[in-house]
């Protein structure tokens, strides 16, 4: 077993030490309420206002470890920088809806607004602390990317307990959440207050944004609550489910990447949850039965096998040349044809189903021309399997042939 | 301040900070009209992993094969975020978080994985840039505002930016016809045979183009930015495009100009002796003039439209 695996898999079975257990456990706790809050933020069309949040704490964070320098001496107080970020976060979030509110400048403009000037101002208060040449500032940077080597106990536990809260915060407001993204009338008739539930959503996705600083870092902590429910959408169609399943994912990818960073000594923790969340995503989208690559390919595949088979069997009937070296392969596969192109004798049964069928689909085509745009899908099948048996009946009726008895039609 | 130092280390800097402003601000009126103003910022983060990459291939820091790289970063990140938007059927701006957010850390990861750390490539500097590095000794008067040979002494950032906005207010001019109708009403303009597709497609290499060039010397936020405050803040003026565009040019080169005073000599005036980050004050004088706007524009401001509702 390679060292770096024998030091994951300590981490993995979170006995590699207390710091690293509450840090995983702390992350695993955050991708999950990141994961739920997103999943909710993503219907409500509003993924992006976290990119505004997390731009905007580093003004607070700044302000933050000034006011701790300022009070106590020290500015490197976890809880207090955290404050710091949520207010000027908070302050952030308000700026958005204000300028979608009063201004004729739309959401996203508002959203781009806001990141930029907050985290500039951010960086104008950085070069200020940078020239009072204090002790400590240099703990500040790992708020950009987020590290957790170095972490203090106190510190992973401030993180992993605050998770904690959100994630049951969630669950408390669960039903609440649900009405607001599916059904803000009926939301608001059961004397809901949309506003307040609006911003209760935002509250929460603002705990998370702020609460993953120190382990992901301000550029990539918004994918704690995008990519998850991004993945979700791939697995499911239902609210009931899709929330839970965006949660788990991130949890699975917060944890995964906190056990792998936690196995070398280079690799940046934030960095590694968000490319672990981007790969789990990535699985989604090749794989889910649903919306997946893989499963549109097979039906794709399908579809266009029975085509070929059906346009084959009908050009048996009609005695013409099979052409399409798809259509020649399929047919000897299924043994219709000889290797020499001769159709075989069940060959020539299944031409003659296919060109009865065929023909009772060119009557009915003919009698009801409206619903003509439904054959796309329902010609490729057997007639009788689609229509009801005495609408066939009739059919095979007029076009004069003989009902087949084995399936005891009735004209 | 005389007028050899200003000449030989402030001018530069503001040169390049309002160059830098102007190509990305006249660029964000389109990007502010078609509801795309994340797509500077998407852009400009997904340049890091091009750069860090293009820099591992070639192993030097000359800014040629970094600026492919983010090129080609950016390209690529566009066609991923439109098939996660059609095959996930989720909204633009998340299929746009997943993208950049993941090739972000793609690129954190192998910076700190390849030790290009140590060679001025960090993510810092990406972010925050570098203005007030440019500096043009050769300089002694501004006589040689006028002397090409001299003006050839600038830093080759300076050139860059120049050249990306002559291209860009080329691209602005030719295709200004097909650019406002393709923002105002895109079905008009497919009936007229002007593909709002390959439109919208041109405007966002031009956007890509803009922001590589840029972030190099002033960061992303910057970048950022000037994508978006001068042009909202000029949307906010008037319902003109000509004018809109006239308008937001001047806020970028008066945010460029007023930013890096206010930098630098802004804490001298309070009587403290520092100078804070260029790139931040510029970004923050324009979401300054943005705010004004909003309050005090005279039809669209929110005291006017208070008024109006009064009456």
């Amino acid at each position: 077993m390679p060292p770096w695996f024998e030091a994951f898999l300590s981490a993995f079975l979170l006995s590699a030490g207390y710091n690293t257990a509450v840090v995983a456990v702390g992350s695993a706790l955050l991708g999950a309420g990141g994961g739920a809050i997103g999943a909710f933020v993503l219907l409500r069309k509003r993924s992006l206002v976290s990119d505004a949040m997390s731009h905007a704490t580093l003004p607070g964070v700044v302000l933050g470890f000034l006011f701790g320098l300022a009070i106590f001496g020290d500015g490197r107080s976890l809880p207090l920088l955290l404050v710091g970020a949520a207010f000027t976060a908070g302050l952030g979030m308000l700026a958005v809806n204000w300028i979608k509110a009063n201004t004729r400048l739309t959401e996203d403009t508002a959203i781009g607004t806001v990141l930029s000037t907050f985290f500039a101002l951010g960086m104008v208060l950085l070069t200020v602390l940078q020239s009072l040449s204090v002790s400590g500032q240099a703990g500040l940077s790992g708020f950009l990317l987020g590290s957790t080597s170095g972490m203090l106990a106190s510190e992973a536990m401030t993180i992993a307990v605050a998770a904690g809260v959100v994630a049951l915060a969630v669950l408390a407001f669960f039903k609440e959440l649900t009405l607001l993204c599916f059904d803000e009338g009926f939301a608001a008739s059961t004397g809901l207050n949309r506003n307040r539930l609006d911003l209760t959503l935002l509250v929460l996705l603002l705990a998370v944004v702020v609460i993953g600083l120190k382990t992901v870092g301000l550029v990539l902590v918004i994918a704690l609550t995008i990519i998850p429910p991004v993945a979700a959408r791939f697995w499911t169609e239902r609210v009931g489910r899709f929330v839970p399943i965006s949660a788990a994912i991130g949890a699975f990818g917060s944890y995964l990447g906190a056990c792998l960073s936690a196995s070398a000594p280079d690799l940046p923790t934030g960095a590694l949850i968000v490319l672990i969340l981007f790969a789990l995503f990535l699985l989604s989208l090749a794989l889910s039965p649903v919306r997946g690559i893989l499963s549109a390919f097979i039906r794709h595949r399908r579809f266009q096998r029975i085509v070929h088979v059906r346009q084959g069997l009908l050009a048996l009937a009609h005695d013409e040349p099979i052409l399409e070296p798809i259509t020649r392969r399929l047919m000897k596969r299924r043994g219709y044809v000889t290797g020499d192109l001769r159709p075989t004798e069940s060959g020539w049964s299944a031409a003659r189903r296919i060109a009865r069928d065929q023909a009772l689909w060119n009557l009915w085509r003919e009698d009801c021309p409206d619903e003509a745009h439904a054959l796309a899908d329902w010609s490729l099948r057997p007639i009788d399997e689609v229509l009801p048996r005495d609408m066939v009946a009739d059919l095979e009726a007029r076009l004069g042939l003989k009902a087949e008895p084995a399936r005891g039609a009735t004209a | 301040m005389d007028a050899i130092t200003f000449l030989q280390f402030d001018f530069p800097s503001i040169l390049l900070g309002s160059l830098a402003a102007l190509g990305c601000g006249l660029l964000g009126n389109f990007l502010v009209l078609r509801r795309q103003s994340l797509m500077g910022d998407a852009i400009s983060h997904v340049v890091l992993p091009g750069i860090v990459l293009g820099f591992l291939v070639t192993g030097t820091v000359d800014s040629l094969p970094m600026m492919l790289g983010a090129g080609v970063a950016a390209l690529i990140s566009v066609g991923l975020i439109e098939l996660i938007r059609r095959l996930g059927r989720v909204e633009p701006g998340a299929a746009m978080g997943v993208v950049f957010t993941s090739m972000f850390a793609a690129g954190v990861l192998l910076l700190e994985q390849s030790g290009a750390g140590g060679v001025h490539l960090d993510v810092e500097h990406a972010l925050y840039g570098n203005l007030e590095s440019a500096v043009w000794l050769e300089a002694t008067g501004f006589g040689d505002l006028l002397r090409p040979e001299i003006l050839a002494d600038l830093p080759v950032s300076v050139t860059r930016l120049a050249v990306v906005n002559l291209a860009i207010v080329a691209f602005v001019a030719l295709l200004y016809k097909e650019l406002k109708l393709v923002s105002f009403d895109p079905l008009f303009a497919d009936t007229l045979g002007i593909s709002s597709r390959l439109v919208g497609t041109l405007l966002i290499v031009m956007v890509a183009v803009a922001a590589v060039a840029a972030f190099d010397a002033v960061g992303s936020i910057l970048v950022i930015a000037m994508f978006i405050c001068p042009a909202a803040t000029a949307r906010l003026m008037t319902d003109r495009l000509g004018t809109q565009l006239w308008i937001s040019a001047g806020v970028a080169v008066a945010s460029g100009i007023l930013g890096y005073f206010a930098a630098a000599l802004g804490p001298q005036l309070l009587g403290v002796d520092m100078s804070v980050s260029a790139a931040g004050m510029i970004a923050v004088v324009a979401g300054l003039f943005q705010t004004v706007a909003m309050l005090l524009a005279p039809r669209y401001g929110v005291l006017a439209r208070r008024r109006l509702q009064r009456v």
